[in-house]
């Protein structure tokens, strides 16, 4: 049984965006917090902070979540992907990315983070979801710009066009 | 907001977490999904001692066919239930009320027990439970014990759990009907239900109906075929206790329950 006392600093490692990082963090510290301020991975928005908005999914192993909603010690050894993983290293921007640009699927870009890592997950367990399913996923997000239309279209047109940089 | 400090604990057993449960006392909190609890944490509406992370036991990631019951294991993930290959032909409860838990990102981490553990009355996962007469598996440093679902959960955020015991498995009986239906009303796809319904075919004159988000429970009840339904639901809907919150006044929820079991039952017939 390992157990962290209440206030006591303790090393999290975990791999972000391909690279390792160690940094320090109270049991109480969300994972959020973690990446943004510890690691500064400050592609990862905060919105609600009790998972209601979306903003800050990441992929914890593989699997969208909201990083609001865990635990920095429990993503001990996980890798995280945030949504800068997304782009070629030279900025080029994937399908999905490309997409949303075209789409005009975002205004202020607060949401879009969130939202590019769900339909990352999405796509790559599902290469081709229906327009129902899209707005199914993108429905555990909230976007106070944009409607939403333009971001199902954009998400279907990525469908359309292969699956997203994985 | 951010949580209260506490500690941390990661046992590496069911008999750990057990043992690190009754240590703690009553403030110490069982953390799986975390998809309520850590929410609850962060909003201070829960204050815990100690948090005890079951999500990585191997002993509770597993689901198994038991006798005539699926045997989902603690630390099993509403998304992974849903993945089932059997899920439709011998769950379809399920099936159909699943996708309505919370939204893909949170069933991703968001466990079926934590569901019922957490015994929102407007839950779908307690709901299903209940109306299939499933059970809830309880460990402690006195054994394990196996609860009905409807003795487990006794009002609002409330349940028989003694606060050394931790739930180890829920247990959905198996092929109880070939089809289901289910639907519910809420302010967007995936948050909480102001009343979800959902129904089975229980013979050829009898369907199960259950309620949720309407009562401090699930409310499960019989619907006889042979007579009026909507007399029978203007029974029922009067014995649901007038459950008020900020998104509904007990008349509404009455009017939703009027309104929707006749869907439910009709799509559980087909």
């Amino acid at each position: 049984m390992s157990e962290i006392e209440k206030g006591a600093r303790v090393p999290v490692q975990l791999v972000l965006n391909g690279t390792a990082h160690t940094g320090f963090a109270e049991s109480r510290m969300l994972l959020s917090d973690f990446l943004r301020e510890v690691l500064g991975a400050t592609d990862v928005h905060v919105g609600c902070e009790h998972g209601v908005c979306g903003c800050c999914t990441v992929l914890i192993d593989g699997v969208a979540a909201r990083s609001c909603l865990t635990l920095a010690v429990q993503a001990e050894a996980t890798t995280i992907e945030t949504a800068s993983s997304l782009a070629s290293a030279d900025g080029e921007l994937n399908h999905l990315q490309a997409a949303f640009r075209k789409h005009h699927a975002l205004q202020c870009g607060f949401c879009t983070p969130g939202i590019l890592m769900s339909l990352t997950d999405l796509l790559r367990r599902e290469p081709e979801p229906t327009r129902e399913r899209v707005v199914d996923v993108v429905s555990g997000h909230l976007c106070r710009c944009t409607g939403y239309s333009g971001i199902i279209d954009a998400a279907m047109d990525a469908v359309n066009a292969g699956s997203p940089k994985t | 907001m951010k949580p209260r400090p506490f500690t941390y604990v990661r046992p590496h057993s069911v008999a750990e977490a057990v043992a690190a449960l009754s240590r703690h006392g009553e403030s110490a909190r069982i953390l799986a999904g975390g998809q309520s609890l850590v929410a609850m944490l962060n909003l201070r509406l829960v204050e815990a001692s100690a948090i005890i992370d079951i999500s990585r036991l191997t002993e509770l990631s597993n689901m198994r066919v038991v006798g005539n019951a699926l045997e989902v294991g603690a630390a099993v993930t509403q998304n992974r239930l849903l993945t089932w290959p059997d899920l439709a032909k011998r769950l379809p409860l399920l099936a159909v009320a699943l996708p309505n838990v919370g939204h893909f990102q949170t069933r991703n981490r968001g466990t079926v027990c934590g569901s019922i553990a957490h015994a929102d009355p407007s839950s779908e996962i307690p709901l299903s439970l209940a109306m299939l007469g499933g059970e809830v598996v309880l460990a402690s440093p006195r054994g394990t014990r196996t609860l009905k679902a409807q003795e487990f959960q006794t009002g609002v955020l409330s349940t028989s759990r003694a606060p050394d015991e931790m739930i180890i498995a829920g247990r959905f009986p198996l092929d109880k009907s070939r089809t289901a239906a289910f639907r519910e009303v809420s302010r967007r796809q995936g948050d909480f239900a102001i009343v979800a319904i959902g129904a089975y075919l229980k013979d050829a004159d009898t369907i199960c109906l259950g309620i949720g988000g309407a009562a401090d429970r699930p409310f499960v009840t019989d619907i006889a075929l042979g007579k009026p339904v909507t007399d029978q639901i203007e029974d029922i809907v009067w014995q649901l206790g007038g459950h008020e919150d900020i998104h509904a006044t007990p008349h509404m929820r009455r009017d939703l329950v009027r309104r929707l079991a006749p869907i439910v039952i009709e799509e559980a017939r087909a």
